[in-house]
């Protein structure tokens, strides 16, 4: 066995985990590493980024768009610190990350040491599991249960801390072969006693609905789900994070559901008499919040790779513990080929209520509507990019208006809805899938969280658009203050903007704008053909407001459709 | 409810404030909390009193399974259990109530760990109704300091007893 130092130990475990690109900015107590990195350059890439948030973003865009886990590293205390959100955000959309921060030397551990601060005690509560290493020889183990945590059952961050000593002590590089833990087994296939319960109740119901979630994407189960949607002749909502898990073109998709989901969803959960759900928690915004008054005619089967998500929101008649792509294979197996019962009476309401009210705008004056842009990118590049959305009412006309036609396209912070995730989350997509076109849809206020990034873009000569939505606001702030706050516009309006093509520019990005809707079309064609970093700036009409809406703690079935609901 | 939790965990640094950092992040109150090894120095019991209804404590529970350090979980709560808890009271000892004082304690089958002029130590341990008992009668003879253990609590081997039999 090979003796080398910790920081040696530590490429080589990435190395051996198939590791190739690391997002990070160095600083005191990880320099050994930085030290060391150049011997591994040819085979990690290391993405120096402005901001140890952006880092974390970018790590977590790229597993979101490969599936593979997203590795940060970066140094103790402030910049640790700095990961928090990205951590946090990581989570809340279950997304496998892995942070390693350099921390102060063990024996100044707690004697507030330059740059210290307790990285395990911060990140706790938004990681799945974390490490303090405490000896040389322990950093490969603890690398590798850190990638498996992360990547099996439920994907989520996991934090690795290591102390400079530990980093420059030398051992013998030991990589175990595999790892087990003994108070951790994830769960995959289901129990087959509740599955053939699930199977009598699918095939019992009269108005039965599927409502995905992100868990199909982790899970890679869109052929078992199309199949299933198929056999049993059932609709398909789903959630934000479950956009692009099911083929937008498939008569049976009707669309996102919950707070801005559409008309013919939301009636249809309403009025199921049958909830079957896959990879979906039941979060507030996909249920209206309202959990007494969400899908009183149903019963609920719930599927789920983490036990703690049953029962949570919802009282669940059939919950199944696993990975839903298992599960559905388990499912297809008792299902017959062709089922008996006619569902042409429940397809054909479904019909009428999109009918009813489709998702539309009315694009006639001469500002631009948001709507109208999205689906002008959707048609241009007909779902064939990926789009990285940030937060706001532009994230939610992207889920309403692009039609994802494949899993891992759709990025987007969903659980803890964080401005500024998207631009760093589009380029750590870009680095993961260098064949596709990333396109990184932000608004003006979430995309001044971390345009700092446009240098790292820049500097890794990268071929990426975005799309800046300016609208001069904080438009869903400004949204929730016409609709539920007598209009009373207090600090959503942004008195000083920069030019944010001339600031593109400044990077070494190029820049573009469109103020008229008869230039859209060609703005967007112009800048998603021209190579590198390009900036398409948009000016979009501040007034426009993001319908059907449920008012928060509304029943599915109450939604606001329009401005002549809003009184 | 009243709920006794028993987990069995690695016995690692960070292991109690994951557990407790749970009830914190949903601002439950712990009753109490005792660790200790277990013969397997690889490993630590925690024993953990709380309050709450079942939906909440069965959210809790499974989200002690999904911790990476939690090895077995069970909630003794509808079990046939041995719960006991220990305390050290000390009690101030004036000319006129020594010997109450040690009637009491007789009473309680306390023993007598400490004796001073001015105060007796005594060890006790039972359920947590007996210690309170115990505490209670000592109140009115002025009591000085006391330190007691938490639940510790077991399922016994025997289904023959109903709950709270043993009292
Ligand atoms: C880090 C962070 N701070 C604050 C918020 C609250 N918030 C939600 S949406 C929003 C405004 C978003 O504005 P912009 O990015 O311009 O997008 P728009 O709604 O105009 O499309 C704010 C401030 C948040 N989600 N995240």
């Amino acid at each position: 066995m090979a003796r080398m130092i910790g920081a040696e130990m530590f490429f080589e475990t990435l190395i051996h985990e198939g590791i190739d690109v690391v997002f990070g900015l160095p600083g005191g107590y990880v320099l050994k590493v930085y030290d060391v990195m150049p011997k591994y350059a040819d085979r990690i890439k290391h993405v120096l980024a402005r901001h140890e948030q952006g880092a974390t973003h970018m790590a977590d865009g790229y597993a979101r768009a490969s599936g593979k886990p997203g590795v940060v590293l970066c140094t103790s205390g402030p910049a640790a610190t700095n990961t928090v959100t990205g951590i946090a955000t990581a989570q809340m959309d279950s997304s496998p990350i892995v942070v390693f921060t350099g921390q102060v030397p063990l024996p100044y551990l707690g004697s507030d040491a330059f740059q210290e601060a307790d990285h395990i005690g911060i990140t706790r509560p938004c990681t799945k599991h974390n490490y303090l290493v405490r000896r040389t020889i322990d950093l490969p183990r603890a690398m590798k249960e850190a990638f498996y945590i992360a990547g099996t059952g439920r994907p989520s961050p996991v934090l690795v801390d290591m102390p400079k000593d530990v980093l420059l002590g030398e051992d013998e590089l030991v990589i175990p072969e595999s790892v087990s833990l003994r108070g951790y087994k994830p769960p995959k296939k289901g129990h087959p006693g509740q599955i053939k319960r699930a199977v009598e109740m699918m095939l019992a119901a009269k108005k039965p609905l599927i409502f995905g979630g992100g868990g199909l994407i982790w899970s890679e189960a869109t052929p078992e789900l199309i199949e299933f949607a198929h056999r049993l002749q059932v609709p398909v909502t789903s959630t934000l994070m479950g956009l692009g898990a099911y083929p937008p073109d498939d008569p049976l998709f009707i669309s996102m559901l919950g707070m801005h989901g559409s008309y013919a969803a939301n009636m249809a959960v309403h009025d199921s008499d049958l909830v079957i759900s896959i990879g979906a928690r039941f979060d507030d915004r996909a249920t209206g919040g309202n959990f007494e008054k969400f899908a009183p005619n149903a019963k609920i089967v719930h599927i789920d790779i983490d036990p703690a998500t049953i029962d949570k929101n919802i009282v669940v008649h059939c919950p199944i513990v696993g990975d839903a792509k298992e599960v559905l294979k388990q499912i297809l197996e008792l299902l017959p080929a062709k089922i008996k019962t006619d569902r042409k009476e429940w397809l054909g309401q479904i019909k009428e209520w999109q009918k009813k009210h489709p998702l539309t705008y009315n694009q006639n004056g001469d500002k631009i509507l948001t709507s109208y842009v999205i689906d002008t990118l959707s048609k241009i590049t007909d779902g064939e990019a990926i789009i990285v959305s940030d937060v706001g009412q532009h994230q939610m006309w992207v889920a309403q208006y692009y039609k994802f036609k494949y899993p891992r396209t759709h990025i987007t912070s969903g659980g803890l809805g964080t401005m500024g995730f998207g631009f760093p989350a589009a380029m750590g997509a870009k680095f993961a899938r260098p064949d596709k076109l990333v396109v990184s849809v932000c608004g003006d206020g979430s995309f001044q969280m971390n345009f700092q990034e446009l240098a790292t873009a820049v500097e890794n000569k990268m071929d990426l658009k975005i799309l800046l939505l300016n609208n001069g606001h904080h438009g869903m702030v400004r949204q929730w203050q016409t609709m539920f706050y007598d209009r009373n516009y207090s600090a959503s309006k942004f008195e000083v903007l920069p030019d944010f093509v001339k600031l593109a520019e400044s990077f070494g990005a190029k820049g573009l704008k469109a103020k008229r809707p008869e230039d859209l079309e060609a703005t967007l064609k112009e800048g998603l053909s021209t190579d590198g970093v390009v900036l398409m700036e948009i000016f979009v009409d501040c007034e426009e407001l993001v319908y059907p809406m449920i008012a928060p703690g509304g029943a599915m079935n109450e939604m606001i459709l329009g401005a002549s609901d809003v009184a | 409810m009243r709920h006794t939790i028993t987990l069995l965990v690695d016995n690692e640094s960070g292991v109690l404030s994951r557990i407790a950092g749970l009830f914190s992040a949903r601002g439950f109150n712990i009753e109490s909390l005792n660790v200790a090894e277990t013969l397997d120095p690889e490993t630590s019991r925690i024993t953990l009193v709380t309050s709450g209804d079942d939906f909440i404590i069965q959210q809790i529970i499974k989200r002690f399974n999904n911790m990476v350090n939690v090895i077995k979980v069970s909630d003794l709560s509808d079990e046939v259990r041995v719960e006991r808890e220990m305390v050290l009271v000390r009690v101030e000892a004036k000319e006129g109530n020594r010997a109450e004082i040690l009637r009491t304690a007789d009473i309680f089958r306390a023993k007598v760990v400490d004796v001073g002029l001015k105060s007796y130590t005594f060890e006790l341990t039972g359920d947590k109704d007996k210690i309170t008992a115990f505490i209670e009668l000592l109140q009115p003879m002025g009591i000085k300091e006391i330190a007691r253990t938490g639940t510790v609590a077991m399922k016994r081997e025997t289904k023959l007893q109903k709950r709270g039999e043993e009292k």
